[in-house]
């Protein structure tokens, strides 16, 4: 490109004209937001949200005590105390999980044998005081109740590359 | 008294009091603006008499303009007001006398031509005649005066360069736009094919 | 004072309120539609939680600036930090006085009144400068400095511009200059006086401080220039007066190139006797608002110029231009290229 040339492209603003072009095209073009709270991303079964402590069917609570998840724990955010029922099982007497020191990785879900601590896809949680980021085993066999249909769907979907 | 006479009063108050505080006041800043403010008190003024291009223009050129460079630079100077307060009262008498000199000068006019020799401007018989005349004059029957304003003038800024303008310290650094802007992609940037994964070595193609 | 003059006085307010409201309405939209497009062309959808479309933002945002509290900064000039929002607006709204919306619809029809908008859009700096000054806030004082420098630069090619624009039309007031431009889409001046009108557009946008040329904000280097200490309705004030002038330069620039309430299909052969040919306030308006949109548009596009490069393209390129052009026009109403009032 001789200097005239370019002398003359710049003098007819043609670079802002095109600049100006790729603009107009980005306005008119389709958007793609989501409008959050009445429109979401469909999530993977796979998703690793809050945590949950599950039941059998029989109403048992399925934890065992073992302790591998607090073992396994990379954040150390499990706590777990236990001692034997008078059935002679062993069960948790505490089970916490500090919701601030947790990375969300999903070890102690992989750790359960028994399918106890899972997360569930729920992911829309908050709290309002100090303290309550700690969450107690009444809550999260709670939460085991109340998400338990699509925490089953989730791991009959997944069962196949379990 | 009319509405016109009181308008007249109010602003011709507000500019002989701005006008005083632009040399009592302290703080230059504060001076610099009640300059603008006894520039637009006389703008008023002038409006009042139906001149209505010049009372803009002096509104454009000096508040618009003159002022807003003056302000640059008041403000930019670390001025110290104390010290330059120090003079006033060895240069009043100078002052004084400048003073009386000019208030004698436009009295000397007014007397010897008499006041009703200087009527007001007549009104604007029509639409635009004010400004149209204005320019006409300028233009055929004072043309030489005003174009050796004019260059009076340009030969002031170009001495006021000249005389401040020291030539470029050698030691700073400076940048130039205009090479700056008319670099292109094809200077700067250098497209080279790599040899990858499906396209011939390097040994192969040399 | 008698009834005469007090009936004129109730009167003439009357007229300035009913300029003024619809006019501080534009810019609480404006900035509801800045927000939409500069989100359309970021591929975002902008504010829709606030009403439907999110059509009462500008209220939301009108209101919580109204409830904030105005912080004066320490060491601040107390009287001069809440005197510089009044002078920056002043000027903007004032400036509408001489607007002629049709051919009728003038507020005050002066003979200058391009001069005396070119007067006021020229005092709106004094706002931002002792806004600068008055804050004791070195990051507001180099906008205001900046805002100065670059406003004094882009006024002389842009009187220049108008200049052109005034030896074309042969009449200093805006009502004339509109009327000279009668006769259809290719009378108007935009197109005998291309280089000036954008010329003249591009030192608007270097007027109003607006992106590529809002060095006086510089949000990443100097946070957010001359405004930086004011909160609340002060701040609320600034904003206003920059939305106002920007809406102003794009009516003058409506006015003085694009034939202002003139009719596009004036002389249009099959639709010379129908509606849209009808001269009115309706095309004045929607020739502001499609000025306005470039407004938006240049700031979704261009990035900051630097600084030194706003200085070189008014003073080294926009001005030799105009100068240029001055004598160019000249030439072209000589030979009759341009005719006035066709």
């Amino acid at each position: 490109m001789t200097a005239v040339t370019r002398y003359l492209r710049s003098l007819m603003l043609v670079e802002l004209f095109r600049g100006l072009s790729v603009t107009w095209r980005h306005m008119v073009a389709p958007k793609f937001t989501l409008n959050y709270p009445e429109e979401k991303t469909p999530k993977s079964n796979r998703f690793r949200g809050l945590h949950a402590l599950r039941r059998y069917p029989n109403g048992e609570e399925r934890c065992i005590a073992c302790k591998l998840c607090e073992a396994v724990c990379p954040a150390l955010a499990i706590t777990i105390d236990s001692e034997q029922r008078d059935d002679g099982t062993r069960r948790t007497t505490r089970y916490d999980i500090d919701l601030f020191k947790c990375i969300y990785c999903g070890f102690c879900e992989e750790s359960c044998p028994v399918d106890s601590i899972v997360e569930t896809d729920f992911h829309e949680y908050h709290f309002e005081n100090r303290g309550e980021n700690i969450v107690s085993k009444q809550q999260l066999l709670a939460l085991g109740d109340r998400f338990e249909t699509s925490i089953a769907a989730a791991r009959r979907q997944d069962a196949a590359y379990r | 008294m009319t509405a016109i006479e009181l308008v007249f009063y109010l602003f011709s108050t507000v500019l002989t009091l701005s006008a005083l505080a632009v040399i009592t006041v302290r703080n230059a800043v504060y001076a610099a603006l009640f300059l603008v403010l006894a520039f637009f008190s006389s703008a008023a003024i002038w409006m009042l008499l139906e001149v209505e291009f010049l009372a803009i223009t002096l509104v454009l050129v000096y508040v618009g303009a003159v002022m807003v460079l003056f302000l640059f630079v008041v403000m930019m100077l670390d001025m110290n007001s104390e010290r330059v307060r120090e003079g006033f009262a060895r240069y009043l008498p100078v002052g004084i006398l400048v003073a009386l000199i000019m208030a004698g000068e436009l009295m000397f006019v007014i007397w010897t031509k008499g006041a009703e020799k200087l009527p007001l401007p007549p009104g604007q018989s029509d639409a635009g005649a004010n400004t149209a005349l204005l320019g006409e004059r300028l233009y055929t029957a004072y043309l030489y005066p005003f174009e050796i304003a004019a260059v009076i003038l340009l030969v002031g800024i170009v001495a006021a360069i000249a005389l401040t303008h020291t030539g470029r310290n050698p030691n700073t650094r400076y940048q130039d736009p205009s090479r700056q802007v008319s670099t292109r992609r094809e200077d700067r940037v250098r497209i080279v094919s790599m040899p990858g994964a499906g396209s011939k070595s390097a040994e192969e193609r040399s | 004072m008698d009834m005469q003059t007090l009936q004129t006085l109730l009167w003439t307010l009357a007229k300035i309120f009913i300029i003024i409201i619809p006019i501080t309405l534009t810019v609480a939209y404006y900035t509801y539609a800045e927000r939409k497009v500069i989100g359309y062309m970021q591929s975002r959808i902008g504010p829709n939680r606030v009403g439907p479309w999110g059509l009462l933002q500008p209220f939301a945002d009108v209101f919580k600036l109204l409830f904030k509290e105005i912080i004066l900064p320490a060491n601040a000039n107390k009287f001069l930090f809440y005197l510089a929002p009044v002078l920056t607006l002043g000027p903007a709204l004032a400036a509408w006085a001489v607007v002629p919306f049709s051919d009728w619809l003038i507020l005050a029809d002066i003979n200058a009144s391009l001069l005396y908008v070119l007067a006021l859009t020229s005092m709106g700096v004094y706002g931002i400068i002792v806004a600068g000054w008055a804050s004791n806030s070195k990051y507001a004082f180099l906008g205001a400095l900046r805002s100065a420098a670059q406003i004094i630069s882009y006024e002389i090619a842009m009187g220049f511009a108008l200049v052109c624009v005034l030896i074309a039309a042969g009449d200093i007031s805006l009502k004339g200059i509109v009327e000279a431009q009668q006769g259809g889409v290719f009378d108007w001046f935009w197109l005998p006086l291309l280089p000036m009108f954008m010329v003249y557009f591009i030192s608007g946008v270097a007027e109003t401080n607006r992106a590529p040329f809002d060095v006086a904000e510089g949000e990443s280097e100097i946070v957010a220039g001359f405004h930086v200490e004011y909160a609340g309705a002060a701040f609320a004030v600034f904003f206003l007066a920059e939305y106002a002038n920007m809406i102003l330069i794009s009516a003058l620039t409506a006015l003085l190139f694009a034939g202002g309430w003139l009719s596009p299909f004036e002389n249009v052969p099959v639709l010379g006797g129908t509606l849209l040919a009808t001269h009115g306030i309706g095309w004045f308006l929607a020739k502001t608002v499609f000025f306005m949109f470039f407004f938006l548009w240049f700031r979704a596009t261009f990035p900051r110029y630097r600084y030194d490069q706003i200085m070189r393209l008014g003073w080294k390129v926009l001005i030799p231009i105009t100068i240029v052009w001055v004598v160019v026009a000249a030439v072209l109403v000589l030979t009759g290229a341009i005719v006035r009032g066709s």
